[in-house]
């Protein structure tokens, strides 16, 4: 039983696939003197007209296998974990924060509105409204994208977005039956009309009613619908144990040389801190290739190991008009640029959202795949992965589904999830989005690069790709008129910013920090800049 | 009726087996396959290919010219080629069988060759012959693999059951089944000796008696296919293309695991089945399912048919004497039945109905994508049901709520049924729904292509739609009635543009009743026309098209039969009894029953209207007697009282006491020269015939061939009989105006035979199928 629940909700949420790079329009009256030039340059991304979005900080709890040290928490624990995880590492005084936006796959009924009560709990002024949005594996992707809206809107200007998930536990639910005996029993007055009910149940009404394991519209399960992808493009087994052996490799190599800087460490009550992913498995091929197929048996290829595995985890991401930001003394990691959302057939296209959404966020953004210097797509499946890198590549598939003249081309891999994927790293469905952005940030700014370009496809067929830009001092991009894809400007070094002390003379309340589940947190907070 | 339609249901579904149908062989050209492995020079093949894979041949099936691949000589000289060189290979360990063409594995054995066999002995030489092909593939030291994408049926799952391992797309195309009891024959290449053994006795019967379909996730847990293969989305091919390259890829994994004993091809069998097989291992538990099966088929088929009960025979030998036996009975069956009237009745129906198939007007300038239903009762719901889950947009529209209310649920119900059966999916049956738009007012008329109008049935009524209708409809929409009875030239009188006036005469139910009778009158525009049949067939609908005229082809022949059996109530012959002689004749549903079903009051109407067109010809039983059960309510089922009374959830309906009364008022004497059942029978059956011929004569319809199937599909003509054209030619013309003569000379000019009848009657060369 167990295993069934655990092989059908796999499948659940991996769907959602980022494909844009976050990306915030840039804001012309952010720097008045460059209204007058062209309305759209290349190198900001930025619109006249519309404010710029900039990431000031994302981080995340390790992401742990399901079952694992987080399985006695309750959703809302993990979302107040990275939510203070966030407030340590920016000092952020909590009523600065206009609005709070969560991303959510599987619901917890007591705490449907996981943000609010992940809020509260956190100890954020009860006066900031929280909403919770879901949208499968693009939850947290949607948060952060209303958040932006809100503020390019000028509703707000601090939002604090994240995604949360925790599939160790999740509702199951008594047959349809038996909630409307239980719910008739509840008007019923007299006590023969209760036993009457009573009697009514029959041993067929106790059989429990699992969460949904299939795509509802098609009844498929995505690791299914992952290995007919993989078989459509040719995919062999080989080649998805081999992408999979990379992401976690990769991964090994980021945690080992501490890039995962987004991680914030989580206290568990009764437990010890976590401070580490806990699904990063380097294996052998050899090992690998000794799995069963998990879904179409006896003959497909999508294996446990070349799938993301069920992961409990919550991410938690602080965005900010600009201006606020920079008053506010922070360095941007990132502009959110242009972002797009597509969705196609749920059947048979279920996971090739980034093919279909990635030329489209680079022709709004003016830029080419060759411009990006860092890919972060969500790796649902390997094979899911490889089928749209094969998509992409394919002249004749742009023609004959995606109405384009010419393929958009794949990625180059030497830029593509350098520091791993949801493979390795694992995938709470509403949480990755998060994630995504702020590990393109940090590489952007590790590999000097200038743009990047996030993509996450989700159950229902659709995909969000973002845009960004990475951040840079502020001479720099003031003369970036409008840019359009999500690139992601993650500049710690070059930003121009205010002298730290002006930072903590500004927030005092942000010191004495409040009791909170995780350890001392700040020790481990990135310094803001230079001093 | 219902078992009417379940009847003529399962005929409707023998055209997938026969659709092979009329294959054109090429001459051979100059080289056709791909590439020949063997050593052996190149020859020229146009029906079968072969690709060596490694250590795996690929034999591919490929019918030139043809929608479907059949077993024709040639492509089974060719397959047996093939076999011999992948025998003869000893770098090939084993070998998958697959066809080029997406849509089919093998349909079926070629009609044409078994037709054009003149003997019983020909055709059983060509069943040996299928035989020892099979045998020896099922005996191949190498496995044979048989990858079934698309139809997969009768000679053609004889072939798959034949090989060692089975591997289907699991798409609505591919579909197994042994649909030759359908067309009176049995499965004639070792298929009554190979199915039982694979799927058990009773599944076994359950195929081969009713011929059903099965798809392809039925057959896995029946154990007739070994793995599933989704169809796969679009890749760097187009979806078809790559799935049945998919397919290709595993039946070949499959095929090498099999060879290098990786694989096994012993299924594990539940222990349900393992108990059944376990029982049927037991001689006289054996006997008690024939005993079973046998008193079935003879209670549905009256003895009519001579198939089902061979098939059992069959079976029972091969079980009972062993493989040897079994083969020969089965090879001497099929000669035997392939020669009887009733395989040639049937074969007739099937070719009838591919000809049905066809749109002889071409295609219409305009496809139809939005279409308007006017009323939403039972028919207009049912016509909204089959057309919207066909992709046409659809309205219906009714002049009240509560009426819209009932005709709407009837759709959801109608489509909710097939999800129930797992056809559907819930999420299909919604996206369709939302092509559906009920409503009281002529809202989005003006961006519908046609509209039907299926509002009650006065001529009054009708014009006040058209006029309605005409002021909010484009110019380029066309106007269809769905009427029984009354003539499309006179509702089109008040039509502003009578070429766009057409009639589309639906049977009821529509989800469940496979012919449409379009009606055309001089004014109606060969478009119009074209577009009517596209409608139709795109509704899944067997089309004939006839001209106008008081009850156009089938209402017309059905009422002097309608006539003559209240006549027969009249002379004192009971309900039950007439229904249990028509039912013997071979009609799916007993008349008195029939009336019941059409309701007495539309059964009035058509009596009036007809009895005023054509006169006394049409007389007979005493339309009073009719008056008489609407007066006091016995308007047959829908008013839960006729000659029957209806009981929700009561199975054996007695006979309504309050008929006794009427029909003693009404009685006359009859006659004892003309009243021994047969004579009934045939007093009911000649009435009908020379009516239809009278149809021919007249040129309402344009041939036997739509005449037969009109009478089949739409009212229940006995299959077995072919239809009415098929019956004078197997009965003989003279013996018909004979009996004809004989009705004459009691009760007068209603059996007067017409002229078409007597030319045939005196020549005897004349026939209507040639």
């Amino acid at each position: 039983m167990s295993f069934m629940l655990s092989s059908a909700l796999r499948n659940l949420p991996v769907s959602s696939a980022w494909a844009a790079g976050a990306f915030t329009r840039s804001l012309s009256c952010s720097s008045p003197f460059q209204a007058a030039a062209q309305p759209k340059t290349k190198k900001t991304l930025g619109k006249t007209g519309v404010k710029n979005v900039v990431v000031v900080e994302g981080v995340r709890i390790p992401f742990l296998q399901s079952g694992t040290t987080y399985a006695d928490l309750m959703p809302h624990d993990l979302a107040r974990a990275a939510l203070q995880g966030l407030l340590t590492r920016t000092s952020v005084p909590r009523d600065v924060v206009d609005y709070i936006v969560y991303g959510t796959v599987i619901q917890e009924v007591k705490t449907s509105n996981v943000a609010r009560e992940a809020a509260l709990g956190a100890g954020f002024s009860d006066k900031t409204p929280a909403h919770t949005v879901t949208m499968a594996c693009i939850s947290s992707n949607q948060a952060m994208t209303t958040g932006v809206g809100m503020i390019a809107a000028g509703q707000c200007d601090v939002v604090v977005a994240g995604g949360v998930e925790l599939m160790s536990d999740v509702p199951i639910r008594h047959s349809r039956k038996m909630r409307k005996t239980m719910l008739t029993l509840n008007r019923a007055k007299t006590l023969g009309q209760k036993l009457s009910l009573i009697s009514k149940i029959r041993p067929d009404y106790f059989a429990p009613e699992l969460p949904a394991v299939a795509e509802f519209s098609t009844s498929e399960t995505m690791g299914h619908s992952a290995d007919r992808l993989a078989a459509a493009f040719g995919i062999s087994r080989l080649e998805q144990d081999e992408y999979a052996l990379r992401s976690h490799s990769l991964a090994k190599k980021a945690q080992d040389e501490g890039l995962l800087q987004d991680v914030v460490p989580f206290k568990v009550p009764g437990k010890d801190t976590v401070t580490k992913d806990n699904g990063i498995r380097p294996s052998s091929l050899e090992q690998m290739g000794k799995l069963k197929p998990a879904f179409v048996k006896p003959y497909g290829t999508v294996t446990a190991a070349n799938s993301s595995f069920l992961t409990d985890g919550a991410s938690a991401m602080l965005i900010m008009s600009e201006e606020k930001a920079l008053a506010m003394g922070y360095k941007p990691k990132a502009y959110l640029r242009d972002f797009v959302y597509v969705s196609q057939d749920p059947k048979d296209q279920l996971l090739l959202g980034p093919t279909y959404a990635t030329p489209k966020v680079l022709e709004k953004a003016g830029l080419t795949l060759s411009d990006i210097d860092v890919f972060e797509f969500h790796e649902a499946f390997a094979g899911q992965i490889l089928a749209n890198l094969k998509a992409m590549d394919s002249d004749w598939f742009a023609q004959n589904y995606m109405g384009r003249k010419a393929k958009v081309g794949a990625p180059p891999l030497d830029k593509f999830n350098t520091w791993g994927g949801s493979l390795s790293l694992g995938h709470p469905f509403g949480a990755t989005g998060c994630r995504l952005v702020i590990t393109a940030a940090h590489r952007l700014k590790k590999e000097g690069g200038q743009y990047g370009l996030v993509a996450a496809c989700a159950a229902g067929g659709q995909v969000m790709v973002c845009a960004l830009r990475r951040g840079q001092e502020q001479q720099g991009w003031s003369c970036w008129g409008s840019a359009i894809l999500p690139v992601i400007q993650t500049s710690l070094r070059h930003l121009w910013l205010p002298p730290p002390p002006l930072v903590l003379s500004l927030f005092p309340g942000a010191e004495p920090d409040p009791p909170c589940l995780s350890p001392p947190v700040r020790s481990c907070a990135e310094p803001q800049g230079p001093p | 009726m219902a078992a009417a339609v379940r009847a003529i249901g399962s005929l409707g579904r023998l055209p997938a087996a026969a659709r092979a149908g009329p294959t054109r062989h090429t001459p051979p050209r100059g080289y056709a396959c791909r590439n020949i492995s063997t050593s052996s020079a190149l020859q020229n093949r146009t029906h079968v290919s072969c690709d060596i894979k490694g250590d795996v041949a690929v034999v591919r099936f490929n019918t030139p010219n043809s929608k479907v691949n059949t077993l024709s000589k040639q492509l089974s000289a060719e397959f047996t080629d093939v076999m011999n060189e992948i025998w003869a290979n000893e770098a090939v360990k084993s070998a998958v069988l697959i066809s080029s063409k997406p849509g089919s594995f093998i349909a079926g054995a070629d009609l044409n060759m078994l037709e054009a066999c003149k003997t019983a002995q020909e055709v059983t030489q060509l069943s040996q012959d299928g035989q020892k092909m099979l045998e020896k593939i099922e005996h191949s030291p190498k496995p044979v693999v048989a990858a079934i994408s698309g139809s997969c049926l009768g000679g053609g799952l004889e072939v798959a059951i034949a090989c060692h391992y089975r591997v289907a797309t699991k798409d609505r195309k591919t579909v197994l089944g042994t649909p030759e009891v359908l067309l009176g024959l049995l499965p004639g290449a070792g298929g009554t000796q190979r199915l039982p053994k694979m799927v058990g006795l009773p599944a076994a019967f359950d195929m081969m008696l009713t011929g059903r379909n099965i798809r392809a996730d039925r057959a896995k847990k029946m154990g007739l296919v070994d793995q599933l293969v989704e169809p796969l989305g679009p890749g760097v091919k187009t979806p078809e293309a790559r799935t049945i390259e998919y397919l290709e890829e595993v039946a070949i994994g499959f095929a090498r695991g099999l060879a290098n004993k990786t694989v096994s091809a012993k299924r594990s069998r539940g222990l349900m089945q393992r108990l059944t097989d376990y029982a049927m291992a037991l001689p006289f538990v054996r006997q008690q399912v024939y005993k079973t099966v046998e008193s079935k088929v003879q209670k549905q088929t009256k003895g009519l048919y001579p198939a089902p009960l061979k098939i059992i025979e069959v079976v029972k030998t091969g079980l009972d004497q062993g493989n040897d036996a079994g083969y020969l009975i089965e090879a001497q069956s099929f000669g035997q039945l392939a020669v009887t009237k009733e395989s040639k009745a049937l074969m007739g129906l099937y070719h009838g109905q591919v000809h049905c198939k066809k749109n002889k007007f071409g295609t219409p300038q305009k496809e139809v994508k939005t279409l308007a239903v006017l009323g939403a009762g039972l028919m207009g719901a049912g016509i909204a049901q089959v057309s919207v889950d066909k992709g046409i947009k659809t309205i219906l529209k009714d002049t009240t709520q509560k009426g819209l209310d009932r005709g709407q649920q009837q759709v959801y119900k109608g489509l909710n049924s097939k999800v129930k059966k797992k056809s559907l999916t819930s999420f299909e049956r919604d996206s369709i729904l939302s092509n559906l738009m009920g409503q009281l007012d002529y809202k989005g008329f003006e961006k519908a292509d046609m509209v039907i109008e299926a509002v009650f049935e006065d001529i009054n009524v009708k014009h006040k739609v058209l006029k309605e209708v005409e002021a909010v409809i484009p110019a380029h929409c066309i106007f269809a009635s769905n009427t029984s009875a009354l003539p499309i030239s006179q509702i089109a009188a008040v039509s502003k543009r009578p070429e766009k006036v057409i009639g589309m005469h639906y049977f009821s139910p529509v989800d469940k009743m496979q012919l449409l009778e379009i009606i055309t009158t001089d004014k109606t525009s060969q478009d119009t026309a074209a577009s009517a049949v596209a409608v139709g067939l795109k509704q899944g609908k067997v089309v004939i098209v006839v001209k106008d005229g008081p009850g156009f082809y089938t209402t017309r022949c059905l009422g002097p039969m309608l006539s003559e059996v209240v006549r027969v109530l009249q002379e004192g012959v009971d309900p039950k009894k007439v229904d249990a002689i028509s039912t013997a004749f071979g009609f799916p549903v007993g008349a008195a029953t029939l009336i019941d079903e059409v309701g007495v009051d539309v059964a009035t109407h058509v009596a009036e209207d007809l009895g005023k067109a054509f006169g006394p010809r049409f007389g007979g039983g005493s339309i009073d007697l009719f008056k008489l059960m609407v007066q006091k309510g016995f308007l047959g089922r829908k008013a839960g009282k006729g000659f029957y009374v209806y009981q929700e959830g009561v199975k054996n309906r007695s006979v309504n006491s309050g008929m006794d009364e009427i029909l003693e008022k009404f009685r006359v004497p009859a006659n004892p020269d003309v009243c021994s059942d047969e004579d009934i029978q045939m007093r009911l059956v000649t009435r009908f015939v020379n009516e239809a011929a009278m149809c021919l004569q007249e040129g309402i319809l344009s041939n036997p061939v739509e005449g037969d199937i009109g009478a089949v599909f739409g009212l229940g003509f006995p299959p077995c009989l072919g239809g009415p054209f098929r019956f004078a030619d197997s009965y003989g013309a003279r013996q018909l105006v004979d009996k004809l003569r004989k009705y004459e000379a009691v009760y007068g000019s209603q059996f007067t035979p017409c002229q078409l009848l007597l030319d045939h009657a005196n020549s005897p060369s004349k026939k209507f199928h040639q």
